[in-house]
């Protein structure tokens, strides 16, 4: 028995480290300023997708993004921990899409790609965190979904068992294939690169790479097809532009603030005996305790 | 007209506190827009829902109730809102940003294409101009929420598409009855006109939910450990410090992922909102995702070896030393002047 599996993943910029130099002085994000980085919990997607493809060899992991030309970086990442193809979606009509304009714009990515019976997504995308997409792909592929996903117990044909993580405890659900399942962080993390996959795929490129480096015409590419790295434009899937990007957002942003706090008059104290001691009875007496 | 509609999130016959909170908010929202505010409840046990809901100024329930229904699954719930609001047409609809709310919201708006707005920290009314065509929207719900990883606030609006859905983090609107008196109308439907059998394809076959221990929400002194905290053994401090205040254990997301904290007890953005009247920062230093989420706090104290520590300007008393000797002392002189 072998699956056909399709990880979504994408590229965020590493919100986690936000430095100084990440905020520009209107208060909007410089995204140039911060690393583009795999989404986290799309690396805890694709471990999951690994390891069924090490209980079914013959298993076929296909990484399918949505993004800038620079997201291609995404697919190579996963291509030296195992997964099997990368498709890059990208074209200028899918810039500014919200939740519902990206779900779109994916599933019509999978009808295009046909057959597959899981489809793996990360919970959420650390630069949003919205945990709408994959919930929002599986219904416009009219299939079920497993959202906080912990582990894959089992999968045999036709069926997925699945572990889910609650905020109070843990639910175990069966579910009929296909389906997508939303991972979490708390799942097993993903495996390092391998040093056999990175030499096989160093080169591995999309043709917009290749016309930009110059290096369209090395005959590697038609020798070794495994090089190629798909790249879909809206036409390519089929999409209606209207439904796509910016047009087929119904949010909006109104505006975006900076985050400023109110600092206030503060007290301060060195952490001696009497200070703590006049402190202690201060807050005593005007009852905040006791 | 069209209304506002909040999902219930139903466990045992018990409304969650978080759907408690989106009334309150629904209702007022409802007054300022003159509309209604209806909430719908499914799940296999419906009975107590109405006088549970009635007093936060519910003026219309619905109710669906079959066996199936509860515990909660994606597609039953989600075929029901889809097909009550094709019917009823709502302009906004309010839910927890909780894993259920999180897991149907999405998947409703999709089927309906209308926007949805993740965790929102505020909700309010007002109107917009579309720049371009000069187009003026008229009371629309402005779905406030930190974005970037908490670096910035993004206000978000849905001017052409209904309804204008959003989710809610439990802990950050305030619950408060209307009036206990209060009485709406309650509709019954017919879940199978709702529902189809394809929905019931996904199966529970187990489940273990343990009723929270820690209840740092409603606690109104809470002591919160950072990083700087340094180990699990050295939490054992500001149990001490909380054991003899009566207070709460809190924690940042750093000292929940180091694992001197259980997760449950994450102040901030990705954890628990809180507004106690004392809250002592220990060895936390004051990041905006953990700020947002204590920033309401009457009083806080911050205890951190680094003069120059963010949280330090939101804080009534700074006190710079180490948490390994300041917590004892503040423990043996809460003895001193209570005796
Ligand atoms: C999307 C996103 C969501 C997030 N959500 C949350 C959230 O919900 N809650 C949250 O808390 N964080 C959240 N974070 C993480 C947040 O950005 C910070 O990383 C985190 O709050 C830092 O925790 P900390 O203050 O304990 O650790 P640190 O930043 O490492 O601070 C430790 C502090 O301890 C002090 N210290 C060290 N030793 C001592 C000592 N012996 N005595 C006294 N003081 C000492 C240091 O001076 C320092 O100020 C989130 C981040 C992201 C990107
Ligand atoms: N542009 C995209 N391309 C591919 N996958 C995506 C994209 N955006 C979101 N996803 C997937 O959907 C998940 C949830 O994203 P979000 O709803 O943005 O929090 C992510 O973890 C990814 O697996």
């Amino acid at each position: 028995m072998a699956f056909n599996i399709i990880v979504l993943a994408k590229q965020v910029p590493d919100t986690r480290n936000v430095g100084k130099d990440a905020m520009k002085a209107d208060g909007t994000v410089n995204r140039a300023a911060l690393p583009a980085i795999f989404n986290p919990e799309d690396l805890n997607a694709l471990e999951q997708a690994l390891l069924i493809k090490d209980s079914y060899p013959g298993t076929k992991i296909t990484l399918l993004t949505m993004g800038p030309g620079r997201a291609a970086e995404i697919l190579r990442e996963g291509l030296f921990r195992g997964a099997d193809d990368g498709v890059l979606l990208t074209d200028r009509a899918f810039a500014g899409a919200d939740t519902l304009a990206t779900s779109y714009a994916l599933s019509m990515a999978v009808r295009k790609m046909g057959s597959y019976d899981i489809i793996l997504s990360g919970r959420q995308a650390i630069d949003g965190d919205t945990a709408q997409v994959g919930p929002q792909v599986a219904e416009k592929l009219g299939i079920p979904q497993i959202t906080y996903a912990e582990a894959i117990e089992e999968v045999k044909a036709g069926q997925i068992r699945v572990k889910r993580r609650l905020e109070h405890g843990v639910e175990v659900v069966a579910c009929p294939l296909p389906a997508v399942i939303t991972v979490n962080g708390s799942a097993a993390s993903c495996r390092p690169r391998n040093a056999k996959l990175l030499q096989k795929y160093k080169h591995a490129k999309t043709i917009t790479e290749r016309q930009v480096e110059h290096i369209d015409y090395i005959d590697i590419y038609s020798s070794r097809p495994y090089l190629n790295l798909t790249e879909w434009s809206v036409a390519d899937v089929e999409a209606d532009p209207k439904q796509c990007g910016l047009s087929g957002s119904p949010t909006k942003v109104k505006k975006i603030e900076n985050v400023v706090f109110q600092a206030k008059e503060s007290r301060h104290l060195s952490g001696s005996d009497a200070e703590i001691d006049e402190l202690m009875r201060e807050l005593i007496v005007n009852h905040t305790i006791g | 007209m069209s209304n506002i509609f909040v999902y219930l999130e139903i466990e045992e016959g018990r409304v969650a506190e978080v759907s408690q909170e989106l009334l309150t908010k629904g209702r007022s929202l409802a007054t300022q827009l003159g509309c209604r505010l209806e909430a719908i409840a499914a799940a296999a046990a419906t009975d107590s829902v109405a006088e549970q809901v009635f007093p936060y100024g519910v003026d219309r329930l619905h109710i669906f109730r079959d066996d199936r229904l509860s515990p909660y699954t994606t597609l039953p719930h989600s075929s029901i809102l889809v097909e009550l609001f094709k019917q009823e047409n709502p302009q906004i609809c309010l839910m927890g940003a909780t894993i259920i709310g999180r897991d149907l919201g999405p998947r409703v708006s999709s089927a309906l294409g209308s926007g949805l707005t993740a965790d929102c920290t505020s909700l309010e009314i007002g109107d917009h101009e579309e720049r371009k065509t000069g187009k003026v929207y008229k009371n629309l719900l402005y779905q406030i929420r930190p974005a970037f990883g908490g670096n910035i606030v993004a206000w978000i609006i849905n001017p052409d598409h209904r309804p204008q859905m959003a989710t809610v983090r439990e802990g950050v609107m305030k619950k408060e009855i209307l009036d206990p008196y209060y009485k709406g109308e309650v509709v019954e439907h017919q879940v199978n006109d709702f529902v189809k059998e394809e929905d019931f394809v996904v199966s529970i076959i187990d489940r273990h939910i343990e009723q929270s221990k820690v209840n740092i929400k409603n606690a109104p002194i809470i002591v919160s450990g950072g990083y700087g905290v340094g180990s699990k053994e050295n939490f054992d401090l500001l149990y001490q410090l909380a054991d003899v205040l009566g207070a709460e254990v809190g924690a940042s997301r750093a000292a929940v992922d180091a694992g001197f904290a259980e997760h449950e007890r994450q102040i901030g953005q990705t954890g628990v909102t809180v507004r106690p009247k004392l809250y002592i920062a220990c060895g936390i230093s004051g990041q905006i995702q953990h700020i947002a989420g204590m920033q309401e706090s009457s009083l806080i104290i911050s205890i951190n070896n680094d003069p120059s520590a963010p949280i330090n300007s939101i804080a009534d008393y700074v006190i710079t030393g180490e948490i390994e000797t300041v917590i004892p002392k503040m423990i043996k002189y809460y003895r001193k002047n209570t005796k």
